[in-house]
């Protein structure tokens, strides 16, 4: 047995893949976040409830009308980022000539009335879902066992976070949702549907969140309270990556992931709080994040 | 081509814009004069959908313009080239010069506008278009909307801040682009440079026109003009 600064060889990287997994999860989550706070100057404390609701969407397209896992990949994010674009033409769109402390007060109520009605169907204990049977079972790879799903999980991940910043950084339409971050009139006077590029925006920060949501069902158990738990640690994500920055989010997230699953290893007491001392670092020291250029 | 009755326009409570009226004629320059806080760039924003609250008659190739939203303005064949230029950081130069789409066909190609601007072609590799000089960035401010097949472009101010010889370089392009068939209404407190390039000035003053002066007849007309322009 390989022993590395104390720790047995399958142990460490045991905890660094599932660092790498929880890493996947504040990743996706904190792009969608980080995308409509860029976009839409309007803080979302509704994503947490809005990742729990593809998850549930994944469960309920299985046990309603027998859709598996495949094609709940794509029908989740579409249902719930429809979704999220009902919410962003009737509440949202209101918030965004005020204060940004509305948005946030609209969002976390949104969050509590949604987690609430579902906890009131459904319970808090937390409902089964399979893993799909192409993906079950595990690959030895020598030094580990590294679980096929979780695999999966993460390379899912990383191709839906690079897909969207290439988009972002690399396509016309990139282009067009950057320059309306920085001047939304202008971008309008151009003739560009400004307002409906803003809602597509929401739809399709809400349709990654659900994505993960998805991703999550199999590993979590699909509970109503399944945002709460990564949304604290999201929004941190996004604040030690800067809260515009889209490589930002995905660096950071990956990062603090593997950071988080190192310390449960070598100090695990500490692993609860590792993200918010990191966080209160970076504050202190670097105010726009690592990579952010606004506050 | 674009004829303008009765505009007022609010910002807020302000009341900026008292009945301007006056009309553009194709292929003609025409000049808005006034001092500053006279409404000018008020004007040009109300034209393009930009100003909240507005009323009154704008009518562009006979449509009626002034409930309408900035993009469908802009698919009406109107561009706008602001007063701060509106270059974005976030995009490099060549990017900057691509996002305005094209909204009628007959705009100016890319080689063409690389001819008419060959220092941008130099510099259409830099990754951030405000590293670009003052000029740079008033150059691709004009090329950009050229592009899109606008008939009427409105430019707010274009030698705001700039050495006399940009002054100079953006004269000759104003005056080729209304060579090409563009027509321009343009913005400014610079009376020096626009007698260079338009066909009539429209002096503004209090948010109302109170003056209009043919380029040709501006000698006649220099001690009002000074008057109005307080220069």
């Amino acid at each position: 047995m390989i022993m590395i600064f104390g720790i047995p060889g399958p142990l460490l990287f045991g905890q660094l893949l599932l660092g790498l997994i929880n890493g996947a999860f504040y990743a996706m989550l904190s792009l969608g976040l980080a995308i409509i706070f860029g976009m839409l100057n309007i803080i979302n404390f509704a994503h947490g409830a809005l990742f729990m609701m593809g998850a549930f969407a994944a469960w309920m397209l299985l046990e309603y009308a027998g859709i598996g896992y495949f094609p709940a990949l794509i029908l989740a994010p579409l249902i719930i980022g429809a979704f999220g674009i009902l919410l962003e033409r009737t509440l949202i769109s209101r918030m965004y000539k005020l204060d940004h402390l509305y948005g946030l007060l609209l969002t976390f109520g949104l969050s509590l009335v949604i987690e609430g009605l579902f906890r009131n169907y459904y319970g808090s204990s937390g409902l089964p879902y399979q893993i799909p049977k192409v993906l079950q079972g595990a690959t030895n790879l020598g030094f580990m066992y590294l679980p096929n799903y979780r695999a999966w999980v993460v390379a899912a991940a990383l191709v839906v976070c690079f897909s969207t910043w290439a988009i972002l950084e690399k396509t016309s339409l990139g282009a067009k949702l950057r320059a309306a971050t920085e001047n939304a009139p202008l971008v309008q006077a151009f003739g560009v549907d400004v307002p409906r590029v803003i809602t597509l925006t929401f739809g399709g920060g809400v349709a990654l969140a659900a994505f993960a949501g998805v991703l999550a069902a199999p590993i979590y158990s699909v509970n109503p309270d399944m945002g709460d738990n990564f949304i604290n640690t999201v929004f941190a994500v996004v604040v030690i990556g800067g809260m515009g920055s889209i490589l930002g989010a995905i660096l950071t997230g990956f990062g603090l992931g593997v950071i988080e699953g190192l310390t449960k290893v070598f100090y695990p007491q500490a692993s609860a709080t590792v993200v918010f001392l990191v966080m209160v670092i970076v504050l202190l020291t670097m105010p726009h994040g690592l990579f952010g250029k606004r506050a | 081509m674009l004829e303008v009755k009765g505009l007022n326009a609010w910002y807020g409570e302000s009341h900026i814009l008292h009945g301007i009226d006056f009309e553009v004629r194709e292929g003609e320059v025409v000049t808005l004069l006034g001092r500053n806080g006279a409404g000018k760039t008020t004007t040009l924003k109300s034209i393009m959908g930009l100003v909240p609250r507005r009323e009154g008659s704008i009518k562009f190739r006979g449509a009626e313009l002034v409930r309408l939203m900035p993009h469908h303005i802009a698919r009406h064949g109107i561009a706008f080239c602001p007063e701060e230029r509106g270059i974005f950081g976030s995009l490099s130069v060549t990017e900057n010069l691509l996002l305005p789409p094209v909204v009628a066909p007959g705009g100016l190609g890319i080689d063409e506008i690389y001819t008419l601007f060959p220092n941008l072609k130099e510099r259409a590799r830099t990754a951030h278009g405000t590293r670009l000089s003052g000029g740079e960035q008033q150059m691709l401010a004009i090329a950009r909307i050229l592009r899109t097949g606008a008939k009427l472009l409105l430019l707010d101010e274009p030698t705001e801040g700039l050495a006399p010889v940009i002054v100079q370089q953006i004269g000759r392009t104003i005056r080729e682009i209304k060579a090409r068939g563009f027509t321009v209404l343009l913005v400014e407190q610079n009376f020096r440079f626009a007698q260079t390039v338009a066909d009539r000035h429209y002096v503004v003053e209090h948010g109302r026109v109170i003056d209009m002066i043919p380029n040709h007849r501006r000698e006649a007309s220099m001690d009002k003009l000074h008057e109005y322009l307080g220069v």
